[in-house]
């Protein structure tokens, strides 16, 4: 299957897409906002299509508008990131002018499949060179807050006053959180962003209790359910996408399983 | 030297004042309980101290300096109302997640750093309990596990926010007891706030009781009397002393107790008054 040109860029974006999706997934079920995170796929959909309908490149649209959302979620406070009612408020909204976009851009319908529910193949050279300068940024920057942001997960009050830039940390979060959702975007839909942030995520913790090995547990397995979900595509051509969310929902359950069994 | 001094300190939160001119001073190397009402201001006091909460009036002091946001020289054990009950990483990590949270920028923790967290779980005795996860341990040996935390760095002031709280008798015993043995080992400063005086009495040097917006600071028998707590809660208290423990009653209901019960339903309301 390496032999067409295709699937291997299929394999790299993949790829890219699902380390950076595991580790940043990794602090967002560790700091309770993956519902934000769900949130900000929705949001990328309407930069998307808003995209479409103008002439632009999707990508670009959908990168722009999580940004602006997730730094914006960031610096109304840890308050609002965790409120459900607005949150959900903002994801219908978002969807609603989706939709509009959609209405008023003709050749709509397959644009709008690849957008809700993924199109890995469709990835061309120039779309992946964006994909890995924005996964190499996003994760130096993750590295680089790394430390404070971990404290300020599990300790914020404690964080505070040991002098954490609360604000600051969790709005660079959050613009590095919407980089993550706009690349799983790419590969398994806004829908089913879920699928790579936070199953792999939720299931390394269910793993191990260790926080670095958490973490690599979470990328590790992420890469493993986008790749091997495309291959499984490649040999049944079935949708990539639904393997990927059925790889990840059996690990998913599966740690749970475990865990709770022993 | 003192620790920690408030001079005619006001605080104001919204439109109330949680203090108003309010002044006490305590010596270095001192175990002092903090006590009162709830909304008196204990949690208040302390986030102040460490320059979370502006001060409208008056000046506070830690170790003979001003305030300053991040004080290496304080350590804080913020309330811990069970928000770790559900994670699922070691104690270990969550130590040292503090360790160096303040830094940003790449490495992690060098062979000094994983020494000194070792270092402050041995003097709470929670080396072995800080290889479990946190959220599965009780909540005592959570206490102790988090209470070494606040060691890291060698503070001379240590601010223990309500650590008894939601804890059975023999577990607020060995807090306390611990709580004593690093003030006295350390020769750190320790402000211990409290919903009751008994579990501490025999602990403690001095008792600072908050109430009415001021402050008193003493040993317990001049402190916890009738006329001085009359004086801060702004009504009639009668104190009644049976050997060793301390009842404080206004008219016929106990007032601590009562407090603590009143707690459970209003957690939230009062978590930063």
């Amino acid at each position: 299957m390496l032999e067409y040109d295709f699937m291997r860029s299929a394999f790299a974006a993949s790829g890219v897409a699902a380390v950076l999706a595991g580790t940043v997934g990794f602090f967002l079920v560790l700091r309770g906002q993956t519902f934000a995170g769900h949130a900000l796929s929705h949001v990328g959909f309407t930069g998307a299509t808003g995209a479409l309908l103008f002439g632009l490149s999707p990508l670009a649209g959908l990168v722009g508008f999580t940004l602006v959302a997730g730094i914006g979620m960031g610096l109304f406070g840890e308050k609002l990131a965790e409120r459900d009612v607005a949150i959900g408020m903002m994801l219908s909204l978002a969807l609603g002018l989706g939709l509009l976009f959609l209405h008023f851009y003709t050749a709509a319908a397959t644009q709008a499949a690849a957008l809700l529910f993924g199109n890995v193949l469709g990835v061309d050279s120039s779309a992946m060179l964006t994909l890995c300068i924005l996964a190499v940024a996003s994760l130096a920057g993750l590295a680089a807050i790394g430390r404070p942001l971990t404290f300020a997960s599990i300790q914020p009050e404690l964080a505070e006053a040991r002098g954490v830039p609360l604000r600051f940390v969790s709005s660079a979060f959050l613009a590095i959180v919407a980089v993550a959702v706009a690349e799983c975007a790419q590969i398994v839909g806004v829908l089913l962003v879920f699928t790579l942030m936070v199953g792999p995520a939720a299931a390394a913790m269910n793993l191990t209790r260790r926080l670095g090995l958490a973490i690599a547990l979470s990328a590790a397995l992420a890469l493993a359910e986008a790749w091997g979900g495309l291959t499984l595509a490649y040999y049944t051509d079935w949708p990539t996408s639904f393997w990927i969310t059925a790889l990840s929902g059996i690990v998913f359950f599966g740690a749970a399983a475990r865990r709770f069994a022993g | 030297m003192s620790a920690l001094s408030f001079d005619a300190v006001t605080i104001r939160l919204g439109r109330r004042d949680i203090l108003s001119a309010a002044s006490f001073a305590m010596r270095e190397g001192e175990f002092v309980g903090m006590l009162g009402a709830n909304g008196a201001g204990k949690t208040t006091l302390m986030r102040a101290a460490l320059g979370l909460v502006p001060v409208a009036a008056g000046a506070i002091r830690v170790l003979e300096r001003p305030v300053k946001r991040g004080n290496p020289a304080i350590g804080y054990m913020p309330q811990n109302r069970g928000a770790m009950a559900g994670l699922r990483l070691t104690g270990w990590d969550v130590v040292a997640s503090a360790a160096l949270g303040r830094r940003f920028g790449f490495g992690s923790l060098d062979k000094a750093a994983r020494r000194e967290i070792d270092w402050a779980l041995d003097e709470v005795g929670a080396r072995d309990l800080a290889r479990q996860s946190i959220g599965e341990l009780s909540g005592g040996e959570r206490q102790r596990v988090l209470l070494s935390q606040a060691l890291l760095g060698r503070p001379r002031l240590l601010l223990l926010d309500e650590p008894l709280i939601s804890l059975d008798p023999a577990h607020q015993k060995s807090v306390v007891e611990i709580a004593r043995r690093i003030c006295e080992d350390l020769k750190v400063a320790i402000v211990f706030s409290a919903h009751e005086l008994n579990p501490l009495v025999n602990a403690i040097d001095r008792v600072l009781y908050l109430g009415g917006g001021a402050a008193v600071i003493g040993p317990v028998e001049e402190v916890v009397t009738g006329p001085v707590l009359s004086r801060l809660y702004g009504a009639e208290i009668e104190v009644v002393r049976v050997r060793e423990r301390y009842f404080v009653m206004a008219g016929d209901v106990e007032v601590e107790r009562e407090a603590h019960r009143h707690d459970h339903s209003h957690d939230h309301h009062d978590a930063h008054a």
